[in-house]
């Protein structure tokens, strides 16, 4: 083998290293997103089973639970938001789920779906803060965990070379 | 099969999310009370005691919806005051808090602050003074100094007022009226009940008003 052909190959599996390395990172980080919706989802899940039954929420640390969530902002178009933030929660795990174990064309469904989810997050902190003056802790623990996952989704998009290495199967 | 694990994975969650949801539903759903079948007395209680003109045990009884920053209830409050006097020791008034914030941005705080005026024993003193200065402090660049004004008008002690005003105490009697006007599908202001049935738009005159009394009276034989 020549001196040529053989540092065509040692590039070659240098590259390949690099790329490994780089989807174990990202997998890392989309199963680290899936984990962290799962707070997202279960506090959406009680927050929507206490509408159902139509129980008062009692905050422990806080003291605007009830406030919020009996306050016309605890609905969008009509749809109660604690339901709607349990099905974007299950989105955001199921999508950062397939993305993990390396299913192709994940990524963008996955980034879109936490940008609306901040969108609203932001809406509804506004609301608390400017509006109602009141805050509510569940509301808070779910803005926690979506700027969490705002924040690993942009942690994603710096990964080198993401958009063309990292290959589905 | 390692393909599949991921779909696996999410099929074991939707299914343990729903499983959860169910099992925490039924711990948390209150039992039916079976001595109590009117929809009325189905409804969340809403702040207790309510705020209430007129005698307890009145024969009838007109519990209202309102929203001080809301125009038709500052129509309808001389109407209720003059139909409060028509019919005296037969009509007991409940007010129950329903501020529509998405319309009507200074309507929580007035809310709050007639509750807070109510921790002073001095409700329904606030609650005419809202109404009757209704297009003063809605237009008001700091309604909340329009309102500590009334509260110095009304004696109150100023500062205790305002803490009340945004205290715990306020807002929770205001989100507790809230839910009770939920619960029996209060979509707007004024809404008026009277022995427990809703008024429909077209009965929200002095002469409807009178009406309904009359026909309430007539069911208990008075």
């Amino acid at each position: 083998m020549s001196e040529a052909e053989t540092k065509h190959l040692s590039q070659g599996a240098g590259a390949e290293g690099s790329v490994a390395t780089q989807r174990a990172a990202l997998s890392r980080l989309h199963l680290i997103a899936a984990l962290v919706s799962l707070v997202g989802l279960a506090d959406s899940i009680y927050l929507t089973v206490k509408h159902l039954t139509g129980e008062t929420v009692q905050c422990t640390l806080l003291s605007g639970c009830d406030v919020v969530l009996s306050s016309a902002y605890s609905s969008f178009m009509g749809l109660p938001l604690a339901p709607l933030g349990a099905a974007a929660y299950f989105a955001v795990f199921s999508l950062a789920t397939l993305a993990a174990f390396g299913y192709r064309g994940m990524r963008v469904p996955l980034l879109l779906v936490v940008g609306v989810m901040l969108l609203m997050t932001l809406r509804l902190l506004y609301v608390q803060a400017f509006v109602l003056h009141h805050y509510c802790e569940f509301c808070l623990l779910s803005a926690l965990v979506t700027l969490t996952l705002t924040g690993l989704m942009l942690y994603s998009i710096q990964v080198p070379g993401l958009k063309s290495q990292v290959p589905g199967r | 099969m390692k393909r599949n694990l991921p779909l696996l994975i999410i099929a074991g969650v939707l299914v343990g999310a729903f499983v959860v949801g169910v099992l925490l539903y039924r711990a948390m759903k209150p039992a039916p009370d079976k001595t109590q079948n009117n929809p009325a007395s189905m409804a969340a209680p809403g702040a207790e005691p309510p705020h209430t003109r007129g005698v307890a045990n009145a024969p009838v009884l007109l519990e209202e919806f309102g929203d001080f920053e809301c125009p038709p209830c500052g129509q309808l409050y001389p109407v209720l005051k003059e139909i409060e006097r028509d019919y005296g020791e037969r009509l007991r008034v409940d007010f129950r808090q329903n501020p529509l914030v998405t319309m009507h941005k200074h309507a929580y705080d007035a809310a709050r602050a007639a509750e807070a005026a109510g921790m002073q024993g001095k409700f329904w003193e606030m609650h005419d003074m809202l109404y009757e200065k209704q297009s003063v402090w809605t237009v008001a660049p700091d309604p909340r100094s329009e309102f500590q004004n009334y509260a110095r008008a009304l004696n109150l002690n100023e500062d205790t007022f305002m803490r009340d005003l945004v205290g715990e105490m306020a807002s929770t009697r205001v989100a507790l009226d809230l839910r009770r006007g939920k619960s029996l599908g209060v979509l707007g202001t004024p809404t008026v009940f009277i022995n427990n049935r809703q008024l429909k738009a077209e009965e929200m005159t002095q002469d409807g008003i009178h009406k309904a009394i009359e026909a309430a009276l007539k069911e208990k034989g008075l």
